[in-house]
């Protein structure tokens, strides 16, 4: 059994209304810049793992299209599907692969359309997010639920929406300095304030925005990284778990117990803790999801991260440097594709290649991906040789 | 008659579709395990603790707390005339939760986070088809056949 599984190549699309683009090419953006980076060829790798959600795709049965534009054929390939952390379970498949020495070199593609459908499509999708049996038949939809966990985040903590904002407001100032962010813009606190209510007490600023977008990244075996690269950084903590799809069965509705589990995991399998973490990517689908990650990570004590976004411990030069790619809010969020980024822009951050948003002295670093509304949660740690 | 349960229904069968028969008669139900007595709201056909199979319905006394709410403004498909709404999920007297609308016997501003609620069986009465659900309403306010 290989002992590590290292990260060789890097490969990001611009996020955005991707109207230029089917997903087979967006796919093909990110896989071509990740084997130019990882400076290899595709007859060096040994199968490829997509990460998409298949029911915003007219396409079905998307892995097979995507492989045979990628001219991966006849390589193995299959489609993983987590909701919004189908991206994370691609890479995760890919790392199991690699650990249990099926394969050396595994392309990860997360890959996501989500304009192909009508604005009634989206509506009727929206209403089936939640567990349909007893919840989406009152009408339920992704802001309510973490509008609930906000509710009761605020009741609890004395959370405030000014902290919340602060989020967005971070996130958008990071998001304006990255090339790939679907919003390149920052905002201020009054136009968050003034945006149109969604599921209260959420507005429009506190959600991230749709988007369409792919990302690659390239694993290999400890033996064929160090062979081929220089600059691999290293999958070294791998955390994975779920939670009730239903909120009724959840013991509480101020964190999501699939994170803490997941985090967990990943810490003690890489031998760190929170405080090692210099730099990290996490699933900001909401403002408070944001909040509610700070303290399912153990990056501050529950109840108190509100107060670390609005002690800015969170931007660079703070305790962790949190989404400064801009995070869902700002960098966008297309489903398949978000985990992937996720760990490509901690990967280019542990190689100190993110520019003005480079964060010193960055060694180890995580993501923190969560599918639905946290039924299940993916969580890396990563570090740099 | 599980189709019967909410405005929009998505899955129309289920092992415990007497529930919303129950529900039409003004009666709220969970289940309860025949083999361990572990109850659930919820009701659900297989024992979460024994994984039995063996269940009945029990009535719930629908006496609930309030754990959390929203105001949905923007809703999804079959909801738009009803936006908007207010979600809230209880705390259940005997164990488990509901989430379902505030009645009209709560005004907006008197919701709080901790009150006490009444879980009351409902019917549609605009709908041709049957159709049932459950709200929130004031604590003390009694099932009303329509
Ligand atoms: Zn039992």
């Amino acid at each position: 059994m290989t002992k590590r599984v290292g990260i060789i190549g890097l490969g990001h699309g611009v996020f955005g209304r991707r109207s230029d683009a089917t997903v087979q090419e967006l796919a093909f953006e990110a896989f071509a810049a990740a084997l130019e980076d990882a400076g290899i060829e595709r007859k060096e790798l040994d199968a490829s793992v997509i990460g998409s959600v298949p029911e915003y795709h007219k396409q079905r049965s998307l892995a097979g299209v995507v492989q045979e534009y990628l001219g991966l054929v006849p390589k193995p390939t299959w489609l993983t599907e987590v909701a919004c952390a189908s991206g994370s379970a691609a890479i995760r498949t890919a790392w199991m692969s690699i650990k249990a020495g099926v394969h050396d070199i595994v392309a990860v593609i997360g890959c996501q359309k989500m304009t192909e459908l009508s604005t009634p499509e989206i509506l009727a999708l929206m209403g089936r997010v939640g567990e349909v049996q007893w919840e989406s038949v009152f009408g339920t939809t992704f802001p309510a639920y973490y509008a609930l966990f906000a509710q009761r985040h605020i009741h609890e903590f004395g959370t405030t929406r000014e902290q919340m904002f602060q989020v967005a407001i971070k996130n958008h100032f990071y998001g304006a300095k990255n090339p790939n962010a679907l919003f390149r813009k920052e905002i201020t606190m009054d136009k968050a304030k003034a945006s149109a209510q969604v599921a209260s007490p959420l507005q429009v600023y506190d959600c991230c925005a749709n988007a369409d977008g792919a990302a690659c990244i390239i694993l290999a075996c400890e033996d064929r990284a160090r062979e081929i690269s220089q600059k691999t950084v290293w999958l070294d903590g791998m955390g994975c778990a779920t939670a009730s799809m239903s909120v009724l069965k959840r013991p509480g509705l101020t964190s999501l117990p699939s994170a803490e589990a997941a985090a967990a995991q990943a810490y003690r399998m890489a031998g760190v803790t929170a405080d090692d973490i210099k730099v990290a990517d996490v699933h900001d689908c909401f403002t408070i999801a944001e909040i509610m990650a700070y303290e399912d990570l153990g990056f501050c004590k529950k109840g108190e991260g509100g107060r670390f976004i609005a002690e800015r411990k969170t931007y660079i030069g703070g305790k962790v440097a949190v989404n400064v790619d801009g995070g869902l809010k700002a960098k966008g969020h297309p489903i398949g594709a978000t985990g992937v980024s996720m760990t490509y822009e901690i990967a280019k951050q542990l190689r100190g290649e993110a520019g003005e948003r480079q964060v010193p002295n960055a060694d180890i670093g995580l993501t923190h991906n969560v599918g639905g509304i946290g039924q299940y949660c993916f969580v890396q740690v990563l570090r740099r040789d | 008659m599980f189709k019967w349960f909410g405005k929009v229904n998505y899955s129309p069968y289920t092992k415990v579709s007497d529930f919303a028969r129950y529900l039409k008669d003004g009666h709220l139900m969970g289940s309860k395990c025949k083999k361990c007595g572990s109850i659930s709201f919820p009701p659900r056909a297989d024992c979460d603790k024994c994984m039995s199979g063996d269940f009945e319905f029990f009535e719930m006394s629908g006496k609930a707390w309030l754990n959390s709410f929203t105001k949905v403004e923007a809703a999804p498909t079959g909801f738009e005339d009803a936006a908007p709404y207010i979600v809230g999920v209880v705390d259940m007297e005997e164990g488990g939760r509901a989430l379902a609308w505030f009645g009209e016997s709560i005004k907006e501003e008197e919701i709080e986070i901790g009150m006490e609620l009444q879980v009351v069986p409902q019917v549609f009465e605009e709908t041709e088809d049957i159709k049932v659900y459950y709200s929130l309403e004031k604590s003390g306010t009694s099932w009303v056949k329509v």
